[in-house]
């Protein structure tokens, strides 16, 4: 097993902050972290590199104290770190920046940055010494931000800032951010990587989960590779490449399916003018155009919060336009019913898998008949036709590859990648002519999520139109047909997916350049 | 100590951990005993004569079982579908009514049909009074738990009325009841010389109707969905306010038949006390049970026989008899506690 420490090869004689030393953390009978030390020196930026379920979370989370090790011990800067406490890592120096922001939405950011660093027995709050401090780390470190704004105003980048303003106001030494570019826009990525820089430049310490290649080959000086919970590579990123970082996380070659190409087939939904209103704290949408053909993918790109939500609910058949005409295979759709939609022909995979997809308590087999419970070939006389659903189970588990999985598995005991191919099979085997397909792969894996996208394509082959809405640019650019960006609840023309690149697309999701009205004659069929 | 999830609850675990917490409870209960000055064992002997020793305290312990059934039903079914109905006590008492307007002669029938009848009149009552509440909070979104527990001094108070007013036998020597079920009405015993009746059978069957309901039928599975999660059922075009209101239906038609089983079986005529609470102890049974129909048939009878037996062992070693009431609740707090164990994994450190 490899050791990430060899001090002379990469920063030099830079000293070591931080030493992880043969951490072990098992939950039942998953080792999640099997023996796995970790060097981090002074003044570089470590990336730490892994599928989802690889262990980087939970590695994380005992250095934080949240979790307790199994095995192993911590150092920071030669002190044991004692275990199980989140206190006496940031007394150590540690910040950690999560995935979810922790932030009070109705206080500002000042207060947020303050927010248990005050004494209960001091009378005055020193809160213009404190604006001092933070005015000056934000400049010293290129994040702009306004301290007397209310969190709630700001946006996901800005709010990401405040976060590692906390962490760094705290004395934070070592900094550990958990997948900071998921939720940022790629202009919004640039800015955050020209501060970890700074920071490190500073003498600071840079712990980067991610599981991008792209942005770790950008960003870190050095690379740990996690797999099935074990330390699998670790070098100095001028050693790696994107090849050896992938097999490295992955431990097999993967193919990725190719789009072939194909004839789009007839209009299958069209949007005319579409406005509606949020509700639901979703971003409501202006004047939508959009064309939708059968045989293709469109891709629908934009930083979420921009009106995906809205759009979702709308083919989900929860919502409806209040301007425009929304109409499915020629018919005019009037009612809200996700039962109706399920009539039209329209295939739905939602957002949250978890909330809104699978009902975790019920068995894999009911989950696949959550929509069809009432279809004559599962329900005689109000009575479940209990063989017919266990056979119907035992075959699409075979047929969507579905591991891990008996139709009497309790779906929450699924991985992530296996709780969407249970969507997915529910869904496609109702073989529908519209799919919405909402963030289908966020989350999972490079075997899943590439194991999600062949079946779109079959469901495309088979004459499906499909609307994509996803975050990731890359994965649109390899699947769809078209693209077409949401920003602030408007939408640009779509383009071919041959035509789009990935730096025009970047700024239309900032908002930069134009959101043309699409319209519905401009020869597309053509 | 900190707790963390389990990925896997082992069947083992499922069964003893409620087992062990109902023996908590007993041993808790044991310095209770200690402290009131009776000896242990004793006490506890006493009480297990109390519940199960004879045929007569068997029986007794059966014939308090059989209205906890149907009431722990009430609240087992519709908890499943995480509708809080609390108005197990009222419904009871609407069915009990209902039957005793048709069945002390308005209606004639011969036994084989009258006593299905009752039944049904009390669970269409049942019913019915859970309607009410469910239409307010699919309508206006009013929280049921309130407005079940309020109809419950409604009806109970409307009973009272009835039974010291317009209802009031003559016959009965002054006392507030009403005139007897018709013969025709009246459930069979089923053990001689001894008042175990009929209805005994009817929460078995009812018992299995509801757990093959939930488990086999569409809207069974439609109940339990919507359940564990109403928004995916709902987005999977499951109707959420349908579900709802027929397991309102078949909840409040479980405790009225209570009512029924009471008033045919155990007393022959209304009176105002006719149920000791059984509505909310149902409650308690349901959750016993872990919302499971048959264990529900469990834990009634694990209820019934500590109040039996805790009246038998309360006249014995001469200690309140209010230590039933002690040994269900610790009981039921350690059985909720159990959960937790099931569910997740404690961590010493």
């Amino acid at each position: 097993m490899p050791e990430v420490d060899e001090p002379a090869r990469a920063g030099g004689g830079a000293p070591v902050v931080l030493r992880l030393d043969g951490i072990t953390k098992r939950f039942g009978g998953l080792t999640a972290n099997d023996a796995i030390s970790l060097a981090l020196k002074s003044g570089e930026i470590l990336a730490l590199l892994g599928e989802n379920g690889a262990g980087k979370t939970t590695l994380m989370s005992i250095l934080f104290g949240h979790y307790v090790a199994d095995e192993g011990t911590i150092e920071a800067f030669g002190r044991r770190l004692p275990a199980g406490s989140p206190k006496a890592a940031i007394t150590a120096g540690i910040g950690m920046v999560h995935q979810h922001f922790t932030l009070g939405e109705n206080l500002s950011v000042l207060d947020n940055i303050v927010l248990g660093t005050e004494s209960l027995w001091k009378p005055t709050q020193g809160r213009a010494e404190a604006r001092e401090k933070v005015e000056h780390l934000a400049r010293h470190f290129g994040l702009a931000v306004d301290p007397r704004k209310l969190v709630r105003d700001l946006s996901v980048g800005e709010r990401q800032r405040v976060e590692i303003l906390k962490a760094l106001y705290r004395g934070a030494r070592i900094l550990i951010l958990d997948e900071p570019t998921a939720v940022l826009a790629p202009k919004e990525v640039e800015s955050l990587f020209a501060t970890l820089k700074a920071m490190v430049a500073e003498g600071l310490s840079i712990i980067f989960i991610s599981h991008k290649l792209n942005e770790v080959m950008a960003v870190a000086d050095r690379v740990a590779v996690l797999r099935q919970g074990r330390l699998v590579a670790g070098m100095p990123i001028a050693e790696a490449s994107n090849e050896s970082l992938a097999h490295a996380m992955v431990g097999r070659a993967i193919a990725l399916p190719q789009r072939e190409p194909l004839a789009p087939g007839e209009i299958v939904m069209q949007l005319a003018g579409v406005s509606m209103a949020g509700g639901g704290g979703r971003t409501p949408l202006q004047d939508l155009h959009l064309l939708l053909y059968g045989r293709e993918i469109l891709g629908i790109a934009g930083v979420s919060g921009n009106g995906q939500g809205a759009l979702a609910a709308l083919l989900c058949g929860l919502a409806l336009p209040d301007e425009g005409s929304f109409e499915l295979l020629g018919e005019t759709v009037t009612t809200t019913s996700p039962a109706g939609m399920q009539r039209r022909g329209v295939g739905r995979i939602p957002e949250d898998r978890h909330a809104v997809g699978v009902v975790g308590d019920l068995p894999v087999e009911e989950n696949f008949i959550l929509e069809a419970s009432g279809d004559r070939r599962f329900c005689g006389l109000g009575i479940l036709k209990g063989r017919v659903i266990r056979r119907h189970a035992r075959a699409l588990i075979e047929r969507f590859d579905i591991r891990g999985a008996d139709p009497t598995t309790t779906t929450r005991a699924l991985s992530g990648g296996n709780m969407q191919k249970v969507i997915l099979a529910r869904v496609l085997s109702a073989k529908p002519r519209v799919i919405l397909a909402n963030q289908p792969t966020r989350g999972l894996d490079v075997g899943a999520a590439a194991k999600v996208q062949q079946l779109l394509f079959e469901a495309r082959a088979e004459g499906a139109g499909i609307i994509l809405i996803s975050e990731d640019l890359e994965e649109l650019l390899q699947v769809s047909d078209r693209i077409a960006v949401l920003y602030q609840g408007r939408l640009s023309q779509p383009v071919p997916a041959e035509e789009a690149d990935l730096t025009a697309l970047g700024l239309l999701m900032s908002g930069h350049g134009e959101f043309e009205r699409y319209r519905r004659e401009a020869g597309h069929a053509a | 100590m900190r707790l963390e999830p389990r990925a896997h609850a082992p069947f083992w675990l499922n069964l003893t951990a409620p087992i062990a917490a109902i023996g908590l409870a007993f041993a808790f209960c044991a310095l209770l005993i200690l402290w009131s000055g009776a000896p242990i064992i004793d006490s506890y002997a006493a009480l297990l004569r109390g519940a199960f020793g004879s045929t007569f305290a068997l029986t007794e312990t059966l014939t308090r079982a059989a209205p906890l059934i149907f009431t722990g039903l009430a609240a087992a079914v519709a908890f499943r579908a995480k509708l809080w109905n609390i108005g197990g006590e009222g419904q009871l008492y609407a069915g009990a009514l209902a039957a005793t307007w048709v069945g002390t002669g308005m209606v004639h029938l011969p036994p084989f049909l009258m006593v299905p009848f009752l039944f049904l009149v009390g669970a269409v009552a049942g019913g019915l009074l859970l309607l009410l509440p469910v239409i307010l909070k699919l309508k206006l979104r009013v929280d049921e738990v309130v407005t079940t527990l309020l109809l419950n001094f409604v009806v109970i108070l409307f009973a009272n009325y009835l039974l010291f007013g317009p209802w009031k036998d003559p016959l009965a020597m002054g006392w507030p009841q009403a005139a007897p079920i018709i013969d025709e009405g009246i459930l069979g015993t089923l053990v001689p010389r001894m008042r175990l009746h009929s209805g005994l059978i009817w929460a078995v069957a009812f018992a299995v109707f509801a757990w093959a309901f939930i488990r086999f039928t569409r809207w069974g599975f439609q109940i339990r969905a919507v359940g564990y999660n109403p928004e995916a059922a709902a987005f999977a075009g499951m109707p959420i306010g349908a579900t709802v209101l027929r397991t309102a239906l078949l909840s409040g038609g479980l405790a009225g038949m209570a009512g029924v089983c009471e008033l045919a079986g155990a007393k022959g005529y209304l009176t105002i006390d006719i149920s000791p609470g059984f509505g909310y102890t149902g409650i308690a049974v349901a959750m016993l049970a872990g919302l499971h129909p048959l264990g529900v048939v469990a834990a009634a009878i694990f209820v019934a026989a500590i109040y039996n037996g805790a009246d038998a062992m309360s006249r014995a070693m001469s200690i309140s008899n209010y230590l039933a009431d002690v040994l269900t609740a610790t009981a039921l707090l350690l059985v909720l506690a159990s959960v937790l164990f099931v569910r997740f994994r404690p961590q010493w450190r």
